[in-house]
This record gives C-alpha cells, structure tokens and sequence, in this order.
C-alpha cells in the first residue's frame, strides 16, 4: 500500500505516469507486495553460503561485503568459461521480441522489465561492459553499462521475478533459456548473500532435516498416521505402508508439501491407496523419513547447492539398497531428476533401469537418472487394466488440467496426466490451445516465489493462467483444476481465490484413488475430503452405514 | 442538441480515446502490447480492459437502472487486475477520470455550448459516482489479497495445533432422537 501524500503533494498527483525514460535510466523500485523478505543468517551459514548477515531489501544499505563488485565479475567470468551456453546466451540474442510477450509476469503486469529479452539484458548489459570489445568503448551505445549497486538492486529485484519457466524459450527462434540466465543471476547475487528467506529457508531446512519443511522423521510418520485414519474412515481398510525399509525393490520420493498442505495431503493419500491397491499384486516399494523431500530449493540458489540436495535421493537409495525410485507429484523436481540429476550425482551404476513390477513395461526414458514419475507409472497400470475404477465418484468434478512448466516443458508429461484423467474422471475439458501443454502458462509462484509476502507479484503473474481457467470455467462449468505438481497445489488455489473463486485445486492421484476399488472397502460415501460423493449428497451417517453392512453381506 | 445524442454520436472517438489514455498509464512498451491484436488468452489484460471499458460507457450512458447494475461487473474485470499492477491506490481507480478528459477533448467545440452544460454536469457527476463504486471495487480486492495472506498463516498454524494434539476439536454429532 502506497503511503497516503501530503496535502502539498496532493497537486502533484498525475493521473499518467511519466515513462519516457529508457530501461537503463527507470530506477528499480524495491515493492512491498512484489519482493520477498531476505534470507536469515543462520539459514546462510549452516550451509556454508556467503554473507550471512541481518538485511532487508527495502533499507538503503544493503549491506553488501566491500569488494563485491570483485567478486560478482569474478563469478560472471568463472561461468562464462564454464558453461558454454551460458556465452552463447550472452552473445546470441538478436532482441527480436519473439520471447517479449510470453512471460506471465509481464502479460499480466506490464514492466517492461520482465519482458524475457530485457531481463536478460540487465545481465547481458554488464556482460557487455566487461567482455566486449564494442561495449567497453561504446558503453550505453552499445548496450553496456558499469556495474552499480543499483544495477545489483535490480538484477535482485527482477531474478526473484522469474519463476523459471521457460515459456519464454519455447518462442526464442536461438533457442536461448532465460530460465538458464535467472538461474545463474541468482546464483551470482548468491555469491555476495543476495537471496530470499523463502528459498534459503527450505534450503537450510533440506540439508539438515531432509525437506523443506524442517519435518522430523517422528513427526513425518506422525502426519502420514494421520493420514491413514482419515483413509480407514473412508475406506475401512488400514493401510500399512513402510519406512526406510532395506531391501525394498523401489523407494518412493514425493514433495514435502504433499505431506504437509492441503489439497497436497489427499494427493499423499491418493499413492498411498494406491500402493496398497498395488500391494498384492507384488509392488515392493518404501517411503523414506530421510530423503522426504522431492523438491529442491537449491536449484533456486546456485548449481553447487541443487547438488547437494539431490544427493540425498541417491544416498537414501543405497542405503536401503533399493532397485530404483518412484516420484511423486512434483514440478522442478522433475526438471532437476530429468535434466540434472545424471550430472550432477550420477551415474547410479547401483541402481537398476527401472521396470514396473506390475506390467513389466521398462521405463527406457529413465534408464540413466533409475527414477521414475508417478503419473507415467499409472498411467502404464491404466494403459494394462491393471486398475479397477469407478469413475462415476468423481462425476461431481468437472475438470480442467494445469500443464505444470517442469514436467510439461522440461520433460515432456503431456499426454500422461490426461490419459490418467480422463480414465478416472467422465467431465474433461481443455484449456484453449496457447495456453495449455508446451505453451502452458505458469501458475506465477515457482522457483521459490510462492512466499507471502509477494502476493500481489504472484496474483499478476498467474493472471494469464487463471485467466483461461475462467474460461472454462465460465463455457463448461469447470470446478476443479488439477495438476502434477506440488508448488501449484500449494499455490493454484490462492490464486484462483482472487481471480475464479469457483475453482478448487486437486493432484491428479487424489482423482485416482477417489475413483480407485480396493478390495475389501466399505461403501464409499465420501470422497478424499470427506465432501459426499455424487448421488450421497443426502445421505446421513447412519443410512450409509446401514448401507454398508448390506453391501458386506 | 442532448449531451447524451452527442456522446452517441461520437461513441467510437471517445471510447477509442478513453482507452488510449487508460493505456497510457502503463509503460510504452506495455502500451504497444495491450493494445495488440493478440488473443484474450495471449494478452488477457489488454482485451479485459477494453471489452470491459466499451461496456462500461455503454451502460454509463444508458443511465438507468439495469445499466447502472452491469456496471459493477465491468469495473470489477478491470480494478481486480490494476490492484494487482504497480499502481498507487489513486492510479489504479485514476482511470475513471480520464472519461472526462476524453469527452472533453473529442466533444472539444460542443462542450462550450450552453444547451448542454445541464447535462454535462449531469453525466459527470455520473462518472463521479463510478469513480466512489470504483473505490469500493478497489478495496475489496486489496482486501482479498490480504485475506488470502492472512488465511495461509491461519491454515498453517491451526493445521499444525491438530497434528501435534494440542487441541481438541469438537466432534460431528447428532442429538439422540
């Protein structure tokens, strides 16, 4: 909220503001509302990240160490020798605008500056000045300019305004990934402790306790208890999952948040109904106390502390001695299993290509990384009947599918989560076309700016997206969307609060397992939520159990 | 000759106008991409605020009741995107007033006239009241973004005080009949 004026600046106010300076002369304002609060100190040093110390982004003084302009073009060297694609980025890029409609923070805000071709140039300009011959003679001419602290201020303000998404790069005729270019801008401004609390939290929390959430093993089976009573309520069968178990054939990772947030926790009992359904028909498999975190918030730090994070899947896996891992429902989990893992941990020569105990089919695609995503793993038990459904339980949903930016644009999960919708599910309906699948519009919240402070940044940001929610919405009654990923689980339902307050969020394994027969069940009267099922809506407690004891007999 | 015959008349121009000043309060290059042809999907903030700016003069002019009623939807389409834009409180409801300056430059020569002056000051008035309701719009959606922050932190601590068995919440239960 803007602070009231002064009467005396009352005659000052404009009803439009001047914007006829260019991009390198407009200062960067640090917003309550769009940034996020700073990293604490203890969260810093118990990972080892540099310049732990108490700062706020809104206070002048950033309290940045004396030679940090030394060590950020130091930094920005080391990469550009490292990282081939990192040059080519800086050098390519012929500003032909192809990318500079396509990020959500701009369709749904309008700063110019996240525009992807700009964002990229608050690093290329620097880039410029320091390693180019035109630049350093020309400057400003030629597109380059001194490294300030403002410059630093706002390569901060605006790489915490890229959710990483890489709709952008799908456009880009060079191929450039500007998700590659915030990703090393963060982890330059890293270098000196420029961060957010949201994501060096999580990351100070994953090292130490295994997830992001800081959730203890004790209390981590504690919450899945929970979760069994709730299934026993609805089903009347008690689930006996494992952890930690040796020898188990598979060890299954999800994201924390699965456990821990709703609508994430129905998703959690959706695999967990699941696994027991699977049970009997010879799936071994092992949750883990210990690597209870599929997501990975380093990949929003720096190379070196997405690292060391991942590791923990591999090192859990051996210590239990398991042949290959499952995931669970997640987004940049999957970017970083798909695209980094093998790099950056691998090979797993312990680990074998994973094979669907049920089917048999070999999950080729993962023969390197040895870990597979759940959606593709049901959906090859739909693809072989393997699974007993009613689908007519989630004919009080109609519903519309999120493509999630990692699994869609990172890995290729298009076809996969629909195929298992629409097998579990009778009401359907697509986004229209430029917004879903390749060219999915992000939920406005990933790579670690779903904390609460930048609301306002997350609202305008999944504008674009909520935008063709309303759509279907409004065309086919939609009243649920669902996705694979548990950032969006977390997030999607504040934003459709603000813009289509008729949607409710759900992952895609709770319509699995609402739909799903186990053997032995009671009569369902509930669904995951414990909301009536469809044709229930009157039912009272007692003439469902009367109900179930005639369904027994 | 009516203010209201007059604005008409000139509806396109002064629509057309009014937006071009609404856009205006963004940056060029912002500008140049809202006002684009791209879909409603492709640049869903420059087709809302224009289908919903039209509607609004549209039902501004009629003046009656049921015009007066469809007015809160259009205003809500466009205010619940610029609470969310970097705008001050002032900037992100300003827009309603730039009708005035767009009338006034587009009906330059008949503005002066004496037979209308009644009517003019009639219709701004007008505008001067969907400027309060715009107000009202504004603050609602600023409070639901606080709202939406305030039920996260609520969620998270209630959640937590059920898990640990800190507290015991009432059970469903039916009276015996």
């Amino acid at each position: 909220m803007a602070d009231v004026p002064k009467p005396k600046e009352l005659v000052k106010i404009r009803h439009s503001p001047p914007f006829l300076t260019g991009w390198m002369n407009t200062p960067t304002e640090i917003k309550q509302g769009i940034a996020c609060y700073a990293g604490k100190p203890k969260n810093l040093e118990y990972v080892g990240l540099p310049n732990p110390r108490e700062w706020s982004p809104f206070d002048a003084d950033w309290k940045l160490p004396p030679n940090w302009k030394k060590i950020i073009l130091d930094g920005l060297r080391e990469r550009l020798e490292k990282f081939r694609s990192l040059k080519i980025f800086m050098d390519i890029c012929v500003r032909c605008g192809a990318c500079a409609d396509k990020c959500h923070f701009f369709i749904g805000g309008g700063d110019p500056k996240n525009m992807p071709v700009l964002r990229a140039e608050l690093l290329r300009s620097v880039y410029r000045k320091e390693y180019t011959t035109a630049g350093k003679i020309m400057g400003a001419f030629a597109g380059a300019r001194e490294l300030t602290e403002d410059v630093l201020k706002e390569w901060w303000s605006y790489f915490f305004q890229c959710t990483e998404c890489r709709r952008c790069s799908v456009f880009c005729p060079y191929g450039i990934d500007t998700a590659e270019i915030t990703i090393i801008g963060r982890e330059l401004l890293n270098l000196i402790g420029l961060n957010t609390d949201w994501i060096s939290a999580p990351v100070a929390n994953c090292y130490r306790t295994g997830n992001h959430l800081g959730i203890q093993p004790h209390a981590y089976k504690d919450m899945i208890d929970f979760f069994l009573d709730d299934i026993e309520d609805i089903t009347g069968i008690r689930l006996e999952p494992s952890f930690n178990r040796k020898g188990a054939e598979i060890l299954f990772i999800t994201p924390s948040g699965d456990v821990f947030a709703d609508p994430g926790t129905y998703t959690c009992m959706g695999y967990l109904m699941l696994f027991h359904y699977l049970e009997s028909m010879g799936l071994d498999i092992t949750w883990s106390t210990y690597a209870s975190e599929g997501g990975n918030f380093g990949y929003f730090t720096s190379h070196e502390m997405a690292k060391r994070l991942n590791a923990k899947m591999y090192a859990e896996a051996k210590r239990l001695g398991v042949r290959w891992i499952l995931g669970g429902e997640c987004g940049h989990m999957w970017r970083v299993v798909n695209q980094y893992m093998d790099t950056f941990n691998g090979p797993a020569d312990f680990l074998e290509e994973p094979v669907s105990p049920i089917t048999g089919t070999k999950f080729e695609n993962a023969k390197s990384t040895k870990m597979v995503h759940i959606i593709e793993f049901t959906a090859d038990l739909i693809k072989n009947n393997k699974l007993k459904l009613d689908p007519s339980r989630n004919d009080n949903l109609k519903i519309t599918f999120h493509d999630s930016c990692n699994p869609a644009r990172g890995m290729g999960l298009l076809d996969e989560p629909r195929y298992v919708i629409q097998n579990t599910c009778k009401y359907f309906y697509e986004m229209p076309e430029n917004t879903i699948r390749e060219q999915t519009f992000c939920c406005g919240s990933g790579a670690g700016l779903n904390a609460g402070e930048d609301m306002e940044l997350r609202m305008r940001g999944g504008m674009p997206r909520a935008n063709a929610v309303k759509y279907v919405h409004e065309k086919y009654d939609v009243n649920m969307l669902a996705t694979i990923c548990a950032i969006d689980r977390a997030v999607l339902p504040d934003l459709m609060k603000y813009w289509v307050p008729e949607v409710d969020v759900t992952g895609v394994h709770e319509l699995v397992a609402n739909a799903l027969i186990l053997e032995g069940e009671k009569k369902r009267t509930t669904d995951l939520r414990g909301e009536p099922l469809p044709g229930m809506e009157d039912m009272d407690e007692e003439e469902g159990a009367e109900q179930t004891e005639g369904a027994e007999a | 000759m009516k203010l209201e015959t007059l604005l008409l008349e000139k509806r396109s121009n002064i629509v057309t106008h009014w937006l071009d000043l609404i856009f205006e309060t963004y940056p060029p290059d912002a500008q140049r991409f809202f006002k684009s042809r791209a879909d409603r999907f492709d640049n869903p903030v420059g087709r809302t605020i224009t289908e919903e700016t039209e509607k609004l003069f549209d039902q501004l002019l009629r003046g009656d009741e049921a015009g007066l009623e469809n007015i809160s939807p259009a205003l809500e389409n466009i205010i619940r995107i610029r609470a969310t834009q970097d705008f001050t409180p002032s900037q992100a409801i300003g827009f309603i007033f730039l009708l005035k300056r767009s009338i006034r430059e587009v009906l330059k020569k008949e503005m002066d006239h004496k037979d209308i002056l009644e009517d003019r000051l009639r219709f701004e008035s007008r505008i001067d009241d969907l400027a309060l309701t715009a107000f009202d719009i504004y603050m609602k959606y600023r409070e639901k973004l606080y709202e939406i922050k305030a039920d996260q932190a609520k969620k998270q601590v209630s959640g937590l005080l059920r898990q640990k068995g800190l507290i015991c919440e009432v059970p469903e239960w039916r009276p015996i009949s």
